[in-house]
């Protein structure tokens, strides 16, 4: 394990681009490897990715290690843990960090298997012992209802993954330079046991966006029936953001589950999150409790979200939603 | 066509309170039941069984004993078979050893049901740990390909293949067989327990297999086999409630906050 060093980020790739997550990862990334003397590594697998590429170096990379070819023109489980394999085997890194997204949450256990190290899910903290290069993993648990610190002592890399909007991105210098180290991996023959056969982007509905998002509204049953959703929409709109959703809403159908936030759904960490009707059960505040401005707005005085909202209204929605848009707008005019 | 599904039972989260002294969890009075997703992987067993009435589904969990409700449970609602896997050398699996536990039991179940199972489901993530990891990590074992996050199965001729939820909406996956799968939560609900299958649910022998039941390297399970280890565990800091405006109507508390957001730079 001695001779393992240096942190990775994995940077995932869409349409090209860095995925917002990896360069939030870079920043943390950077003080860990700050505080062990060692150099931040940017991995890179994809075909057509030198935006990606590009994003990482302006991020703070101080090397990316950049896999091309057809075999990655779509991710794969197969493929992309074939690659990392052999890029781990080659380079041996002591830490490796993946967003944790629909397709990181898929590689990565997948790669810690083979690898046979541990694998921590979802982090919310990072901390690494610079005597030893040991990270701690800070996560939540029991649905948020408790946080766990878990160490990989032993095997290396130690690997992790962490939800979008946990960490804030930095504030990327295009000016920076550094080593690109172009490596071709094909992926033998039968390697892959998977077929893409369709994708679907949702893109149209906005959805796409709520991680990135920095003003979000969201709706839950208090909203009382669907088409009440058009004044959270409003709201948002005024404030330019997009519309999210408590899974009550969601499994009543009011509005698609790309929408929710929360356990099962999204982990967002906009600038401003207003919550329209939604009590703030646990479930939930796992998924927005990161958001830097909280505002609720809930007829129920004692209602848990109003414990970590930054302000509150005790009101109907109905009646406060269409007058905070109002107001909103007034003020802007 | 067979197919295996792995459950575990779990607390309910949504009734977990923290003891305010010790601030631990008060597990006393919580009640187990299936992980959630599990009941939607088996769900999705259950209804390519109601297409295909050849289709023999077998459940198992790795757990302590008590676990068995939560495979009474299954049998009442779709499996045909249940295995508990119990063993002192098992106890403090993390997902790497759980998962290597799971695939030796896979083989075990196969050769003792006499029959290869296709495909091998599990939820997507268990709401007590939320790693969702056990299921890839057991594919990669079995070195069978996988496919997570399904939210519709079918199989077709050799085939599976999903639909899976992704940030950016659906994909559509297939893979050869066999596979692993990890369900998410379903377009449909599990099926409801009748009075008759729950009588025969409690009836049913659940075989119990231990580690000297069959072939497994007891040095890559439990706390020995696990790469990570739980440093501690704390109870997360809530943020202090912020401002509350209760006004005589709604619509003064909305001017209030906006003019107070405004004020703070917010809007
Ligand atoms: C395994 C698991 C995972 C889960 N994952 C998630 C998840 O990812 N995301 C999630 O959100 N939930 C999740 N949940 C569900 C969670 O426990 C709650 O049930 C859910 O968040 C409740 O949604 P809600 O706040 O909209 O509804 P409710 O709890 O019913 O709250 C509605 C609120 O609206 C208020 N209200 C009613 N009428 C009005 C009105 N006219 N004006 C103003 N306020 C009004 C009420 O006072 C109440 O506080 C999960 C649960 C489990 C078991
Ligand atoms: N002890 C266990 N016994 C059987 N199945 C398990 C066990 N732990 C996890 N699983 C399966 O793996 C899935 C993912 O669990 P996890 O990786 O812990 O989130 C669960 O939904 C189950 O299907």
């Amino acid at each position: 394990m001695s001779e393992n060093k240096n942190l990775w980020v994995f940077i995932e790739v869409l349409n090209g681009s860095a995925k917002s997550v990896g360069l939030e990862l870079l920043g943390p990334g950077r003080r860990m490897t700050d505080a062990m003397g060692e150099k931040l590594v940017a991995v890179v697998i994809g075909t057509g990715a030198e935006a990606a590429v590009k994003s990482a170096v302006a991020y703070g990379a101080d090397q990316v290690i950049f896999v091309e070819g057809p075999d990655y023109n779509e991710y794969s489980t197969e493929a992309y843990t074939y690659a990392m394999e052999q890029l781990v085997k080659k380079y041996k890194p002591a830490t490796i960090l993946v967003g944790a997204t629909s397709k990181g949450r898929d590689m990565g256990p997948r790669l810690a298997a083979r690898l046979k190290t541990g694998l921590t899910a979802d982090c919310t903290g990072l901390d690494i012992n610079p005597e030893n290069g040991v990270v701690t993993w800070t996560r939540p648990a029991f649905g948020g209802n408790l946080m766990a610190q878990i160490e990989c002592p032993e095997t290396r890399p130690q690997i992790g993954t962490v939800r979008p909007g946990v960490f804030k991105r930095g504030t990327p210098d295009n000016a920076r330079t550094a080593e690109i180290i172009k490596e071709n991996i094909p992926v033998p023959a039968g390697t892959v046991r998977t077929t893409l056969v369709e994708k679907i982007m949702e893109a149209a509905e906005g959805a796409v966006k709520l991680e990135e998002a920095e003003v979000i509204v969201s709706g839950g049953r208090g909203l009382g029936k669907p088409e009440n959703f058009s004044l959270v929409k409003a709201l948002a709109d005024v404030l330019g953001g997009v519309v999210g959703a408590s899974r009550a809403a969601v499994d009543a159908g009011w509005i698609s589950h790309a929408h929710q936030v929360g356990q099962t759904g999204k982990t967002v960490g906009p600038k401003l999150y207003i919550a329209c009707g939604i009590s703030g059960a646990i479930q939930h505040l796992a998924g927005m409790s990161g958001s830097d401005c909280i505002i609720a707005i809930n007829r129920d005085p004692d209602a848990p979200i109003f414990d970590v909202a930054n302000y509150g209204i005790v009101g109907d929605v109905k009646e406060v939603l269409p007058a905070l848009t109002e107001a909103i707008k007034k003020l802007k005019a | 066509m067979n197919i295996l599904v792995f459950i575990k039972q779990v607390p309910d989260t949504t009734e977990i309170k923290i003891d305010p002294v010790t601030n631990t969890l008060i597990r006393q009075g919580v009640p187990s039941i299936v992980n959630t997703f599990d009941t939607y992987a088996l769900e999705t067993a259950a209804k390519l069984k109601d297409a295909d009435p050849s289709i023999k589904i077998v459940v198992a969990t790795m757990g302590p004993e008590q676990a068995k409700e939560a495979l009474k449970t299954c049998l009442s609602v779709g499996a045909d078979k249940a295995y508990l896997v119990s063993d002192k050398a098992f106890a403090g699996s993390d997902t790497l050893a759980t998962s290597y536990v799971l695939s030796c039991v896979a083989k075990e179940i196969a050769k003792r049901e006499g029959c290869e199972f296709d495909l091998i489901f599990c939820g997507k993530q268990a709401i007590d740990g939320d790693t969702a990891q056990v299921g890839p990590e057991l594919a990669e074992h079995l070195n069978y390909p996988q496919i997570t996050y399904a939210l519709e199965v079918a199989v077709e001729n050799g085939s599976v293949k999903c639909r899976r939820e992704t940030e950016d909406g659906y994909e559509v996956l297939s893979a050869t067989l066999p596979a692993v799968v990890t369900v998410t939560k379903t377009a449909y609900e599990p099926r409801y327990a009748s009075v008759k299958s729950k009588m025969a649910a409690n009836r049913a022998v659940i075989p119990v297999l231990t580690a000297a039941d069959f072939e497994i390297d007891t040095n890559l399970s439990g706390l020995k086999g696990s790469p990570t280890k739980v440093k501690k565990t704390f109870v997360p800091q809530k943020k202090k409630g912020g401002i509350k405006l209760q006004e005589e109507t709604g619509v003064i508390a909305a001017e209030k906050l906006a003019a107070m957001l405004s004020e703070a730079g917010i809007i």
